[in-house]
């Protein structure tokens, strides 16, 4: 990491902390905060967190592992989370599923080369009445058939 | 996002309310009258575990502390439910409202929605709904000229653990910690959020307060039920031609329900989502309430063609992602369970092995430290139980899953 990057990471989390207070309470928020503008939390990043909050950094590192939603190594730039429980299953999970696995060239769980998509699972996005769903970054899309999918990607930058 | 904005229609929670109504109401009431009413109401939780919310309050309220917290739980994450993003989409007057009066009651001066991770996208939405209500003196200092009554509501995101919607993971996960349970006793309502009493209730719970306030107890009371009163919020999905949230009083049949959602050649009904039960065709009579079908809300239809199996299989799957990890019962018997279900499928199962994985499931109700463990055996053996004949009996499955 250069160190003009490690300065401006310093200084977005500075931000945070002082928005949410240096309190531990205050953690959750500023680790969401990070993750939606950097898409990871960095070895370097936690430091600064454990640093302005006072806590030990692998307390930090031991909030992120637990969370699904936050990780400490790089995703794709866009990370697409196709609901797998039993209501969307139901209704052609497998299906969009596959149609996206065969189009982006990866299986679930892995980065395209281009380091442009993510694809994971997610469990119960709260959309089961109108399965399937899949959320990209922070929209969710909803009674998706394969082709739907796959062209909802394609108008991803 | 499509936005499903039909006037939804019902006797309680979807019932006429103004904005500010409860609040207005409740600030010129005595906040033991508010408590009565609640306790006339017989108000149960929403969340699924059902315990009296008059009781929840009274205690929190009587606690002694230098500060109290009201913790709205929207951290809906239990699989087929949808009612609290409904809710929270279309009437945060409802939950905010009841979050007000709650702060009232208590004597809390900070109110906090934890929203799980899932829901980002309503948050800017919420934001400036409460924006809206502080600049109506809805929140903030002196509420509605109410002297010494202050009260504000922040909003904390989740980022994606089913195990964090029990009220003492969530409580951790407030305090910046991994999200798992504590040991109960302390409950929050003494010990909660750091170290201070905190009252946790659902989304929907706080929506029916507004409602009680107004309209009053023995209005409440007089839907649903002789010890399940008002209505639910049942959120439908599976195999039926109307999924979607419905309003309907306790006591309604399943029956009843799969007969207005348009449910054909129903085979099963998963009440209460994947830690609830799954009900055959045969006791389909049996009425939603808390002393006969306890549910969060969540309905899950599937029809006759599908594999309960497969059903099964998929829940376990989830259980064994969304198990924290914490005590051993939830940690490995998941992981045990799931492999019984990996068994059974490829046809490589001993009865007496799957007995013994119905003990350890049994064992686990007991054992497990939170709602999570002790209630993940419960599709397993109630779907092993009710569907035996097409689970195990070749001839009755078209030879699937090499049985």
């Amino acid at each position: 990491m250069f160190v003009a990057e490690k300065n401006a990471l310093s200084e977005d989390i500075e931000s945070y902390v002082k928005k949410y207070g240096s309190d531990r309470s205050a953690l959750l928020m500023i680790l969401h905060e990070i993750q939606n503008k950097h898409r990871h939390i960095s070895e370097f990043a936690q430091q600064e967190v454990a640093r302005l909050l006072n806590i030990h950094p692998v307390e930090v590192y031991s909030v992120i592992s637990f969370f699904a939603f936050l990780n400490s190594n790089p995703k794709g730039r866009n990370l697409v989370r196709v609901c797998q429980t039993i209501s969307c299953d139901m209704h052609g999970k497998v299906g969009v599923v596959q149609a996206i696995e065969r189009e982006l060239g990866i299986k679930v769980g892995e980065t395209t080369k281009d380091n442009k998509f993510t694809v994971e699972y997610a469990n119960c996005l709260g959309l089961c009445d109108m399965g399937p769903a899949m959320a990209i970054n922070d929209q969710v899309f909803l009674k998706l058939t394969p082709e739907k999918a796959v062209e909802l990607l394609s108008k991803v930058k | 996002m499509e936005l499903n904005t039909k006037k939804r229609t019902g006797p309680v929670i979807f019932s006429e309310y103004k904005r500010g109504d409860a609040i207005k109401k409740a600030v010129s009431m005595l906040r033991e009258d508010i408590l009565f009413e609640l306790k006339d109401s017989k108000l149960k939780g929403r969340g699924g575990a059902g315990f009296p919310v008059s009781t929840k309050w009274m205690l929190t309220s009587a606690a002694k502390a230098d500060e109290k917290f009201l913790v709205c739980n929207a951290d809906e994450g239990e699989p087929g439910t949808f009612k609290d993003r409904v809710l929270l989409m279309e009437y945060p007057k409802l939950v905010f409202d009841g979050m007000v009066v709650g702060g009232y009651t208590l004597g809390a001066h900070q109110g906090i929605v934890y929203l799980r991770g899932e829901y980002e996208y309503l948050l800017k939405s919420l934001e400036d709904y409460l924006e809206q209500m502080r600049k109506d003196n809805l929140l903030g200092k002196n509420i509605l000229g109410k002297e010494g009554f202050n009260f504000d509501i922040c909003i904390v995101l989740g980022s994606g653990a089913y195990v964090c919607g029990e009220e003492t993971a969530l409580i951790e996960s407030l305090e910046g910690h991994r999200g798992e349970p504590r040991n109960r006793p302390p409950y929050p309502i003494n010990t909660g959020f750091l170290g201070r009493p905190t009252s946790v209730n659902n989304v929907e719970t706080l929506a029916a307060v507004s409602h009680i306030v107004v309209k009053g107890g023995s209005w409440f009371a007089k839907f649903g039920t002789d010890k399940s009163t008002g209505s639910k919020l049942f959120s439908v999905s599976g195999d039926c031609d109307k999924p979607g949230v419905y309003e309907l009083p306790w006591g309604t049949k399943i029956s009843e329900l799969l007969k207005l959602v348009e449910a054909k050649n129903t085979k099963a009904v998963q009440v209460g989502g994947a830690s609830g039960f799954c009900i055959p065709k045969s006791e389909f009579n049996r009425k939603l309430a808390y002393e006969e079908v306890s549910t969060g809300g969540s309905v899950m239809i599937f029809n006759e063609s599908r594999d309960m199996l497969h059903v099964l299989k998929n829940f376990m799957e989830f259980f064994v992602d969304e198990s924290c990890g914490q005590c051993t019962p939830c940690r490995i018997g998941n992981v045990k369970l799931l492999e019984g279900v990996e068994m059974i499928e490829k046809g490589e199962y001993t009865f007496s092995h799957i007995n013994k994985l119905k003990d350890l499931g049994r064992t686990m109700q007991l054992a497990s430290k939170c709602g999570l463990g002790q209630s993940s055996p419960n599709p397993f053996i109630s779907i092993l139980e009710n569907f035996d004949d097409e689970i195990f009996n070749s001839g009755n499955n078209g030879g699937r899953n090499g049985r």
